[in-house]
């Protein structure tokens, strides 16, 4: 407990880069939690993260089911690779974990970033997978504080206490 | 287990303070664990924190997304009102259980 209580946490600032279901919400769990322990939380959305604070994208968010080894079907056996190959099955496979999640009373990511906002969190977007991603700031959920390069990033991350996190 | 006393009535509480007899709490008692943690209450304070108790006495889960639902307040006010960890706070002054929940 001494650790604790000499070095706690005051900061943490959060990194999304990838844009499937349970990388995003790895992000949005760890961004919300901090903000609800009273912790200054910056959350930096890059490359397909992106996809979390698009407008058009951020609800209709995908799992990979090719590729991800420890996909498992309703009952516990492997998912077969060539399941993955069925038009739809993808979809279906999303859907189906986000309405297991809506069932533990986990929001929508759109309503996550609410949730975040009122908290006073703060959620930035990269400047580089922007403009490599053709994306404006029009794009954007209007909870995006701002546009940040890396070396504004590291300016927004400093401080006493402060940890920089890549989900 | 350890006791605490509050408005003259003494209470049970865990280690970190939270109630673990929900029936013990009252209106003065919360008064004075708000004073504990910095918090001047008024009657948004006490809508709040009944929402809290009924739905800890249901049984349902509290989570932040919760308070949204309640018809009192939103999130925002929320945390407004308990700064900090406003759902720490609120349900220690509510005199119930730290909630369990990750969202």
């Amino acid at each position: 407990m001494t650790t604790e209580q000499n070095y706690p946490i005051k900061k943490v600032n959060l990194i999304c880069a990838k844009g499937a279901i349970e990388d995003v919400y790895a992000t949005l769990v760890m961004g919300n939690g901090a903000v609800m322990e009273g912790i200054e939380t910056n959350i930096f959305f890059t490359f397909f993260g992106l996809d979390a604070i698009v407008k058009s994208r951020m609800d209709k968010l995908h799992t990979a089911i090719v590729g991800n080894a420890a996909l498992r079907l309703p009952g516990g056996l492997r998912m077969p690779t060539l399941l993955g190959v069925i038009p739809g099955m993808e979809s279906f496979t999303s859907w189906m974990m986000k309405s297991q999640m809506e069932k533990l009373d986990i929001p929508p990511v759109s309503e996550f970033l609410d949730l975040i906002k009122a908290g006073g969190g703060n959620i930035y977007a990269c400047k580089l997978a922007m403009d490599m991603f053709k994306f404006r700031k029009e794009d954007l959920s209007e909870h995006v504080s701002g546009v940040l390069t890396i070396g504004e990033f590291y300016e927004h991350a400093g401080g006493e206490g402060s940890q920089i996190i890549f989900t | 287990m350890s006791q605490k006393t509050y408005a003259g009535i003494t209470v049970d509480v865990n280690e970190e303070g939270y109630f673990t007899n929900s029936s013990q709490w009252s209106k003065e008692i919360a008064l004075e664990i708000a004073k504990e943690e910095g918090v001047v209450l008024t009657d948004q304070h006490y809508a709040i924190m009944e929402f809290l108790r009924n739905r800890f006495k249901s049984g349902e889960p509290l989570s932040i997304r919760s308070i949204n639902h309640s018809n009192v307040i939103d999130v925002k006010t929320f945390y407004q009102l308990f700064p900090g960890a406003p759902l720490k706070k609120a349900t220690k002054i509510a005199g119930i259980p730290k909630p369990a929940s990750c969202i």
